[in-house]
């Protein structure tokens, strides 16, 4: 009889489907896995070793660095904890602000793991779809903090500045776009940020119904979904499941809704719940929470337009003041100066805020010492727990499934491995 | 010690104080309430126990393990700028980093988990002192599965063993990695940095060239400036027992 024994597959760090640097020691019997040991770190930068080495506004650009793909609701989370510390609150249009950018964020980052997902397991245009409109939202980033990607745009007191009355456009002239397509271009981009979103809040349903026509009834795709990486209730809540995970697999939990922060329990949503706990159905939990997310945008929109005003707090210990208030007055210059070479002290003790991020609950707990950077910063990132649990939901799997899982976990690794 | 009636000032924490009082009031576990959340500092050997109620208690019911995370108190509350005599003096650019820590402070590591009710919606902060020389606490990970990796990560940045986890390996750093980088003593910079040596056609170690500068000082400034109304908040909950200096000044 010949010999069978099991064999060692290395998966990754370089491998595309590993969504980053994920290394993956799968023990495999035939094409079943028996084991699967992820290897994780190869994108760890100390981020919570470099915040205790400086003042607490300046680790806020390192949150945008830890889930790249869902940037302002990381800061949040940040913002939220020094707030709860310095026991400030952000004026009411900030929170408002910030529930719209939450949202837009999490459209993108369900946008790019629908694109990457599908590609993943063998859907190549829906990644094309997906990036379209990503771009928009994109330019509602750089509009409003001059940034694409890592905006930097919530302070501890509100956001940097209020949102801009013309929202930028395509330059015409181009040797490589015609006058009419930068016309149509520009369509949408006539009138403030406000109007844009507002543009792309009506059009961004019948995007969805798009992506829904390449994927959810399609047979391959439920072929590679359906009954993949199945999680009971009981074992999501056990393993630490936050977010989509969770709610996939049938647990009504959600941040926005059970701890309301920021503006949410102003604005009016559902919460999408799975049934089975597999593949599919956290699909369809993240397609309906892009439809809901297109709801909760539009009534910030609304709201936004009626109510002007101040988007941060007064108080020039914690936010600088204006740079035409530093020309004239000398108490301005010397708060801009301490706020900016030594930051503020918060009074000691420890605080743990979180957020519903796009992935699931990302908490910051922060320790105090009365000092003017945190003594401890501990970032709780949604994607570990998930990515915790990878041998228990790939174990029985095929190789290929594998991919499916790991593209359902939606896993970041600038998170993960912080 | 809050075995007195619950006085929180948040009705909402009230039935959660009163419930730990009422379970761990006996067990040496001390109750902590600040800015409307509730710390229980367990001692380590009773730490599996008071978990075992944390999430099977009807009235407690802590289901899920939010997070789990290693602190090294050793500098806690220490400054690197004197600001009392720095007007006669005056401010040095030139910041010397911390240098007598008290290393084997049997209060210098602790373990903080970060409990979730799901079904009361209420949270719960636990932390464990693992002692200063051999920092060890029981593991979590028979009642919390996701425990496993968070104390690996725990093990790698502090050095904090788990007894009777099944799998404590290294998780964040390098393979073959020497030394613990979250603990206060260790450099910011790190102890060795790699490069490609073209001579031996490979990545070689060697111990780190920069040295570790201090770009801004740590500061303490118990003055009651940055505070609302300029009164001090009461007293801080995160304080530790072992702590000395401004924390309290």
């Amino acid at each position: 009889m010949p010999e069978i024994r099991n064999y060692t597959l290395n998966f990754g760090p370089q491998h595309p489907s590993a969504h980053g640097v994920l290394r993956l020691v799968l023990e495999m019997d035939g094409e079943v896995i028996e084991r699967a040991d992820p290897h994780i770190g190869l994108l760890h930068r100390g981020t919570e070793k470099l915040a205790e080495s400086k003042p607490f506004n300046q680790s806020i650009g390192y949150m945008d660095r830890l889930d790249y793909v869902s940037m302002m609701c990381n800061e949040h989370g940040y913002v939220r904890a020094i707030e709860k510390l310095l026991g400030v609150e952000a004026p009411i249009r900030a929170q408002y602000i910030r529930t719209m950018f939450d949202e837009i964020t999490r459209i993108l980052n369900h946008l790019m793991w629908l694109g990457a997902h599908g590609l993943d397991i063998g859907a190549m245009s829906i990644f094309i779809y997906c990036f379209r409109e990503r771009e928009d939202l994109l330019d509602c980033y750089e509009a409003v903090s001059g940034a694409r990607l890592h905006a930097t745009y919530y302070r501890p007191g509100g956001v940097y500045r209020d949102l801009p009355e013309r929202m930028p456009r395509y330059q015409g002239g181009s040797k490589w776009h015609s006058d009419k397509e930068i016309a149509e271009r520009n369509a949408t981009r006539e009138g403030s940020l406000l109007d844009f979103i507002e543009a792309f809040t009506e059009r961004f349903p019948g995007c969805v119904d798009e992506y829904e026509t390449l994927l959810t009834d399609n047979r391959i795709w439920k072929q590679r979904t359906v009954g993949i990486g199945v999680v009971s209730p009981e074992r999501a809540v056990a393993l630490g499941f936050t977010g989509p995970m969770l709610r996939g697999s049938g647990v009504a939990w959600d941040l926005r809704k059970k701890q309301p922060y920021a503006a949410y329990d102003a604005v009016d949503f559902d919460i999408p719940v799975g049934v089975n706990g597999d593949c599919y159905d956290r699909y369809l939990v993240r397609i309906e929470e892009m439809r809901q997310s297109n709801r909760i945008i539009r009534q910030c929109v609304d709201w936004l337009r009626a109510n002007p005003g101040p988007v941060m707090v007064e108080d020039h210990k914690v936010a600088p003041p204006s740079r035409e208030a530093m020309k004239a007055d000398m108490e301005a210059l010397i708060h801009h100066f301490k706020l900016f070479t030594e930051g503020y002290c918060p009074p000691p003790g420890e605080v743990y805020a979180a957020v519903e991020a796009p992935k699931g609950e990302f908490g910051c707990y922060i320790i105090s010492d009365g000092a003017n950077k945190p003594y401890r910063l501990k970032v709780r990132a949604p994607g570990f727990p998930h990515l915790a649990a990878m041998d228990e939901m790939a174990r029985g799997h095929m190789l290929a499934d594998v991919v499916a899982i790991i593209g359902t976990m939606d896993i970041v690794f600038g998170e993960i491995d912080r | 010690m809050a075995n007195e009636e619950p006085n929180t000032g948040d009705a909402r924490l009230d039935p959660l104080v009163s419930a730990l009082a009422s379970h761990f009031g006996e067990l040496g576990c001390e109750t902590l309430c600040d800015r409307g959340e509730v710390t229980l500092v367990v001692p380590a050997a009773e730490l599996l126990r008071v978990g075992q109620t944390l999430r099977d208690d009807p009235d407690l019911r802590f289901e899920q393990l939010i997070d789990l995370c290693g602190v090294d108190y050793v500098a806690y509350g220490r400054d690197e700028w004197e600001t009392v005599d720095a007007s006669t003096s005056g401010f040095g650019r030139g910041v010397e980093p911390i240098a007598d820590l008290a290393l084997d402070d049997p209060r210098r590591f602790a373990v903080v988990y970060h409990l979730l009710s799901l079904g009361h919606n209420r949270r719960l902060r636990l932390r464990v002192y693992a002692g200063g020389a051999e920092p060890m606490v029981d593991s979590v990970h028979g009642l919390w599965p996701a425990a496993d990796w968070f104390e690996r990560e725990a093990f790698d940045l502090y050095g904090i063993l788990f007894r009777g986890h099944p799998d404590l390996r290294r998780i964040l750093t390098d393979y073959g990695f020497l030394g613990h980088p979250f603990r206060k003593d260790f450099p910011l910079s790190g102890e060795v940095e790699m490069r490609y040596d073209p001579e031996q056609q490979r990545v070689v170690y060697r111990p780190v060239e920069i040295e570790p500068r201090i770009l801004v000082p740590k500061v303490i400034r118990a003055d009651s400036r940055y505070l609302k109304d300029g009164a001090p908040t009461a007293t801080p909950a995160g304080t530790p027992a072992g702590t000395k200096g401004a924390a309290n000044a």
